[in-house]
């Protein structure tokens, strides 16, 4: 493996759109030149079951077709799953491992509960925000918002033009435009340790 | 040749490959992983971009017969399944090729129950390998549209005329956005050609008989011939890959040797834990350790002689099968592979991994390596080891 791959791993439950966020990321970076590998862990397909996702980014092709064991990132879409064992959120992880979760808990808060040693933890009230701003709890467009306010893969500006693509042969201009605020703002919100 | 650099899902991948090649008849039935395929298929022809016909069966058994059908009346004909799908299609599978029917199926390889698994292994499409079929391995989607793409030419070849399926591993591939180039539609059917059936039920002024009784009398020499044309479709599969390299830059072979030259062990594969070993294979190599890799494309016909020069005068090598053949020695790549070795004094021994969808993960390759050296260095392995499995 040449050059720099940026590894990311999602965590969510069936229905908030995590497959669609780990496979849309990775094809938007295309468009930057880089290459993406985007593929969801399988288990019972069923809304509310616990699912990972996975990310890979890289500026050289992506050979590699494994699991993610260590990430460089982990993004939490539903924070009740670090309390579960099984979920597996702190898995592979630590000094430098970056967590993006969704929640209303300060950083701080967060960090205490993974009680992962060096890890950078940010949060975002994604939920909230999708809900604000598409009108259903679907955190996933919000929380690769949040990922761009701390990872230069990719542009807010660009990551909107990739989005418009993606919806606009399948959603209304009020979906479109819910999704596209809703990245706005999650990138703006996110709050730091 | 202008192409489009596209991020697809393998599933979307090959629908596109088989769009492309403007088929007359689909007939299928949804199973995963395959259903993606086939519902994006479905996409293509409710949009009026397929004028394909799709016939919507009742069973996999059922599909392969309406295929068989399709493509004996003159048509050219795809199906696609997975798993159980295609172990339900079995009896046709066998027709399919012993009438000597081009039909192209994309198989993405799924374990067999039971228990019941929905993820990857070989097990679908080795229980296949001597129905006569073609059979292609891909390491990720641009393979797969690649092998699809290519299916037609080799199917329809008139030295050939036999089933070709295009194997890509379920969910590793084909759920996974990955980037490949894709050819335009005008290209890829100029490459793929018009399609011309020699010997058509529907050719009312050229009667025929298709799958009469055929017993002591003729059924051997109808099977002899059958038998012959492996051979040649082996030269073919090359011709067709070569043009199809002058054309979009990507060479395939039988095999793709993946820094063999001076590679003192091999491990031979197929599939796309193929990607995920060179990525270890490229550690060892800066540590200065002469590993190589040989991933297979063309399984069936079995590229004996091919093998044979690549592997002989090696250390050690390996074969990894990501299927069992119970009571067996080993897997059914592993018997291939070691049977093509025969007089040439290479250590060999094999690993079954990854069944159910077990992740082959990057430990498991250099488990692989720190064995193929032990064997180098005059050690023994068990003939058969698994591997990643929980102890």
């Amino acid at each position: 493996m040449s050059g720099k791959m940026t590894e990311i791993r999602w965590h969510a439950r069936g229905g908030q759109g995590a497959k669609t966020a780990a496979m849309f990321l990775a094809e938007a970076v295309l468009e930057k030149g880089k290459f993406g590998q985007g593929f969801p862990e399988y288990g019972p397909e069923r809304r509310g079951a616990p699912m990972r996702g996975y990310t890979r980014i890289a500026d050289a092709p992506i050979r590699r077709h494994c699991m993610i064991e260590h990430p460089g990132i982990v993004i939490v879409l539903d924070p009740t799953l670090m309390d579960s064992a099984a979920a597996g959120v702190t898995a592979g992880t630590g000094e430098g491992t970056v967590f993006i979760v969704n929640t209303t808990e300060k950083p701080a808060t967060v960090a205490s509960k993974l009680g992962v040693k060096g890890a950078v933890v940010h949060t975002v009230d994604a939920t909230g925000i999708a809900l604000d701003t598409i009108g259903r709890p679907i955190p996933n467009m919000p929380m690769i918002g949040a990922l761009l306010a701390v990872n230069d893969m990719m542009t807010v500006a660009e990551l909107k033009s990739a989005l418009v693509d993606q919806l606009s042969s399948k959603f209304s201009q009020v979906i479109i435009d819910g999704n596209l605020n809703a990245v706005d703002r999650a990138s703006k919100e996110l709050v730091s340790a | 040749m202008a192409q489009k650099l596209v991020a697809l899902s393998g599933n979307e991948a090959v629908a596109y490959a088989f769009k492309q090649a403007r088929p007359h008849v689909a007939a299928a039935f949804p199973i995963t992983p395959q259903t993606e395929m086939m519902h994006k298929y479905a996409e293509f022809v409710a949009n009026g971009e397929s004028t394909t016909e799709m016939i919507l069966v009742e069973s996999e058994h059922s599909a392969m017969s309406a295929a068989v059908g399709s493509a004996a009346a003159g048509a050219r004909t795809f199906t696609a399944t997975s798993s159980a799908g295609f172990a339900l299609m079995w009896e046709v599978v066998y027709i399919a090729a012993s009438l000597r029917l081009p039909i192209c199926m994309a198989l993405v390889n799924r374990a067999l129950s039971g228990n019941i698994n929905i993820h990857c292994d070989h097990s679908d499409s080795m229980g296949g390998r001597d129905a006569g079929w073609i059979q292609l391995f891909a390491e990720n989607a641009q393979e797969a549209y690649d092998n699809a793409i290519m299916s037609w030419r080799i199917a329809e070849h008139m030295d050939v005329r036999l089933p070709t399926m295009v194997n890509y591993d379920g969910f590793i591939i084909s759920h996974t956005a990955d980037s490949l180039h894709m050819l335009s539609d005008e290209d890829a059917y100029k490459f793929i050609g018009k399609y011309k059936a020699d010997y058509a039920l529907l050719d009312v002024e050229n009667p025929i008989t298709v799958g009469p009784l055929d017993l002591t009398d003729y059924y051997f020499e109808h099977k002899a011939s059958q038998l012959a044309a492996y051979p040649r479709a082996l030269e073919v599969i090359k011709q067709v890959s070569d043009e199809y390299g002058d054309l979009t830059g990507r060479y395939y072979d039988h095999c793709e040797e993946y820094l063999m030259d001076d590679a003192e062990m091999v491990m031979v594969m197929l599939g796309s834990s193929a990607g995920t070993a060179k990525d270890v294979i490229d550690e060892y190599r800066e540590k200065g350790v002469k590993v190589g890799l040989l991933k297979i494309r063309t399984f069936r016909p079995f590229p004996v002689a091919y093998l044979a020069e690549r592997l002989a005068g090696r250390k050690a090598v390996c074969v990894l099968d990501r299927s069992a053949s119970f009571g067996g020695q080993g897997g059914p790549v592993f018997m291939e592979v070691r049977s093509a070795m025969y007089g040439l004094q290479v250590p060999v021994h094999g690993y079954i991994y990854g069944l159910g969808g077990r992740d082959f993960d990057l430990g498991q390759v250099a488990t692989v390596i720190e064995d193929l050296q032990k064997v180098a260095a005059g050690g023994e392995m068990n003939t058969i080891n698994l591997l990643g499995i929980r102890s």
